[in-house]
């Protein structure tokens, strides 16, 4: 007997500790001045990094405050187990204290309003007395109709010579709180289910390569349980300048080697804004990068002047034939970014592919005849004396950055978003309104008494109110 | 004319119209008030045509449709639109309550933002979108995100003049805080006066105007004398303010503003601006991070900074409902909240390193 008796005080006093809100705010400051230090100290970045950004302000003691801050989870802190239990106090915290206080709140939205005496009626906030010339079954129709025009539906209760009129809106947003409050829980079980379930991982697809697996940030191989394949990657510039304008990856999906058709087609393509989800896993494009091998293909469209047509693809140092002539051109340099600086000396700019060029160089009969750099996005460089040669494309050589998720929680966290911004849509922009009107019989008309209650924005419905006594005087 | 003369007359216009609301709040002369409110009209006007111009010409250059032609892509555009929707915010205040006072402390907010615009070197020129870009989202995250700064702003605006008209007790904790708070936000005002005049002035070249000019005349000068002579002056500055700043009470109060009015201003912006940044700031990123990146929340520097703003606030909200907190104490944690939306909003980028580089000059 005793024995329970201290067991339930003991859930008392954990019940009592999480539904404090002086532990609200202890967690509060806690996380808010922690993850102010988590985003001062670089995450996950090399020590260096942060023993330089540390001796700005410590001096020779960097190095030290710098193994300080590590081994107290700092340099990974937003995945530390200190900052997740923080996480979790205050999701305790939360649902407890929001359980605490929800059955008042509870009582009071499940109940309707009901009539008031005459002297619950004189302690309500909003009062307004006044005479109109009218029967009291007349005044109780121009009343209702001023209600309804107001929005309000009205009820009607019989008393002594007289009646009294009530009528509420918006009972339901005085849970907007606690919809808010779910919400934040549902989006932390989302995260949660995310992190166990779900994966996060980077891979990198050189074009005409496949995989089955992606790395995750530790290097860790995780199988995808599918192929994905990179068909063809392309940076678009916008015109004259090295601002991107869109980085394209076209991707196949195989299934034992066969491709499979999304959205009926085998090849998708993918840019920053537009993944593609495949088996709840999705590929984002992310970066990209240049690392051409032997094995890189030139590919030209090459016409000559007869107008003859004829797609070529050759590796660096191979030779192609202009159609109908006996012109060879051969494949002796490239640049990725041919650039020209001020004394017209040519160099390469960049190592990403910004300003792809194939320098050409043409022989008749085995006899030396012209040479010509052939750029990618300039087609005036393209003309030479006997055709037309368009650079499309160097394959294989640049791969496409992808980043890899499985997030099995995100739809919980969507949800968790959409029932955010309806809670607070309640919490903020609708209020609990109520109005109660007497009418008695009164030898000059009616004798009519408002009275209104509202939990928020009062001044807002006295302005309404305001308006339906116009109404009654008019 | 293109847009960046428009926005040359908005922004003479604001810094006029600042000048003209000090002066009215201290002379009290009510042509000086309808001057103070023409001129801030027009410069409204001006910047609403830029807005419009730059979107035209983003349009032109960008190719991609209008919905990809909103000129919100950087930090010059977002703080031009900031500037925007505050002084719409306080038009609206000034109409609807009939009272000009609140300009000499709103329309400074407005200046500061220009003045870092003009000597931070900031780029103002228009590019085009780069692929991260490139979402609808954009739009609906940046809109949002500035419209609940814009919110934020002008309750820490009415929770400085609630501090001022409430207390008056040199030792007490709450008149140390806001004097404290109001002579370093005019330190740094007039210190970006001092660089414009001196560098507007002195250096002419476009070129010298490539690198930042920020408290390059101050507290960042090559002249460490300078630099120190700077502090100090600041420091007695922020001295003076603590000493006289019980002025700003009677003056406040003989525009027959109540400290219930102002209280009730702060409370309402923030009631506006906490859930649109919660929706537009928070959700909205998130999503178009999930979108983009691949992740909804990566406790990026600017997300984590975001969510410290949003606890502020929460707290606020709490503090307020289920506390009763209400005078000095709230008004203080409007000015903690303000504080820390300028740090998401610039200190993230201007010191952090970051996803949310772009933003960045």
């Amino acid at each position: 007997m005793s024995n329970k008796k201290q067991n339930q005080g003991i859930v008392n006093r954990v019940w009592n500790f999480f539904s404090s809100i002086t532990l609200a705010v202890v967690v509060f400051s806690i996380i808010s001045l922690t993850s102010i230090v988590g985003t001062i100290i670089e995450q996950g970045a090399e020590p260096e990094r942060n023993i330089k950004l540390l001796s700005k302000f410590f001096g020779e003691a960097s190095p030290t405050v710098f193994r300080i801050l590590d081994s107290l989870g700092f340099t990974n802190m937003f995945h530390s187990w200190w900052f997740i239990a923080l996480l979790f106090i205050f999701a305790a915290n939360l649902i407890i204290c929001s359980l605490d206080r929800l059955p008042r709140i509870w009582n009071m939205v499940k109940e309707p309003i009901k009539p008031i005496s005459h002297d619950v009626l004189n302690t309500m906030p909003i009062k307004k007395e006044m005479i109109l010339k009218e029967k009291l079954d007349n005044a109780k129709t121009t009343v209702e109709s001023l209600l309804r025009n107001i929005g309000f539906k009205a009820n009607v209760h019989i008393v002594d010579k007289g009646l009294q009129i009530y009528a509420e809106k918006g009972r339901l947003s005085r849970l907007g709180v606690y919809v808010t409050h779910f919400s934040i829980i549902l989006i932390l079980i989302g995260a949660v289910i995310g992190i166990f379930f779900g994966f996060n991982a980077s891979l990198n697809l050189l074009e005409g390569t496949t995989s089955a697996v992606a790395y995750t940030r530790n290097g860790k191989e995780i199988p995808l349980g599918f192929e994905i394949g990179c068909n063809d990657f392309e940076v678009s510039f916008y015109e004259n300048s090295d601002t991107p304008k869109a980085f394209k990856s076209w991707l196949t999906i195989l299934e034992n080697g066969r491709p499979v058709k999304i959205n009926g087609k085998e090849v998708t393509e993918i840019d920053v804004n537009r993944p593609l989800r495949y088996k709840g896993i999705t590929f984002y494009q992310s970066s990209y990068g240049f690392s051409p091998t032997k094995d890189s293909l030139f590919k030209f469209s090459v016409t000559s002047n007869n107008g003859k047509e004829q797609d070529i693809q050759i590796k660096f140092g191979e030779s192609f034939n202009i159609p109908d002539t006996n012109i060879m051109g051969k494949v002796s340099d490239f640049s990725p970014a041919l650039g020209i600086d001020e004394s017209g000396r040519l160099f390469t700019y960049a190592e990403m592919m910004n300003n792809p060029a194939v320098f050409v160089e043409f022989t008749e009969n085995g006899k030396p005849k012209y040479n010509q750099w052939i750029l990618k996005r300039y087609p005036q460089t393209w003309k030479v004396p006997d055709g037309i040669i368009e650079f499309k494309d160097l394959w294989g050589a640049q791969y496409t950055g992808l980043q890899v998720r499985k997030d099995p929680g995100v739809w919980i966290v969507y949800l968790g978003c959409i029932v955010m911004a309806i809670g607070l849509y309640a919490a903020f922009f609708m209020s609990h309104r109520r109005i109660w009107i007497n009418l008695n019989e009164d030898k000059n008309g009616t004798r009519i008494v408002i009275a209104a209650s509202v939990n928020k924005n009062k001044a807002a419905f006295e302005q309404k109110i305001e308006k339906l006594s116009g109404g009654l005087h008019g | 004319m293109d847009s960046s003369q428009f926005f040359g007359i908005s922004s003479i216009a604001y810094i006029l119209a600042m000048v003209a609301y000090i002066a009215y709040l201290v002379f009290k002369n009510s042509t000086v008030g309808i001057i103070a409110t023409t001129i801030t009209s027009v410069g409204f006007v001006s910047q609403t045509i830029a807005f419009f111009i730059r979107g035209k010409e983003f349009y032109d250059i960008g190719q991609m449709g209008i919905m990809r032609a909103i000129p919100l892509t950087n930090l010059y555009e977002s703080l031009i639109f900031f500037v925007w929707c505050l002084i719409l915010g306080y038009l609206i205040i000034e109409w609807k309550y009939k009272n000009r006072s609140f300009g000499a402390f709103i329309t400074p907010i407005a200046g500061m933002a220009l003045a870092f615009i003009d000597i931070s070197g900031m780029d103002k020129n228009i590019h085009p979108l780069i692929p991260a870009l490139q979402s609808n989202w954009l739009l609906a995250h940046v809109t949002l995100s500035f419209i609940s700064y814009a919110t934020f702003a002008i309750s820490f605006a009415t929770a400085i003049m609630y501090l001022a008209v409430t207390t008056d007790n040199k030792k007490s904790g709450a008149y140390i805080f806001w004097t404290v708070t109001l002579g370093i936000f005019l330190s740094i005002l007039i210190a970006m006066g001092i660089d414009f005049l001196t560098f507007k002035i002195v250096v002419k070249t476009p070129e010298a105007f490539i690198k930042s000019y920020l408290f390059k005349a101050t507290f960042r000068s090559s002249s460490g004398m300078v630099v120190l002579f700077s502090y100090a002056l600041s420091g007695v500055f922020v001295f003076l303010v603590w000493r006289y700043g019980y002025a700003l009470k009677k003056l406040i109060e003989s525009f027959s503003i109540s400290y219930e009015l102002l209280d009730d201003l702060t409370y309402k912006n923030i009631a506006i601006g906490f859930p649109i940044f919660t929706l537009g700031g928070l959700i909205f990123g998130a999503i178009w991070a999930d979108q983009a990146w691949g992740r909804y929340w990566s406790w990026d520097p600017k997300e984590t900074w975001s969510l410290i703003t949003w606890f502020v606030y929460a707290f606020y909200l709490h503090a307020r409902f289920l506390r009763g907190w209400r005078g000095n104490k709230i008004a203080i944690v409007a000015v903690i909240g303000f504080v820390s939306t300028v740090f998401t909003y610039l200190g993230v980028n201007l010191l952090l390193s970051g996803l949310h580089s772009y933003g960045g000059m």
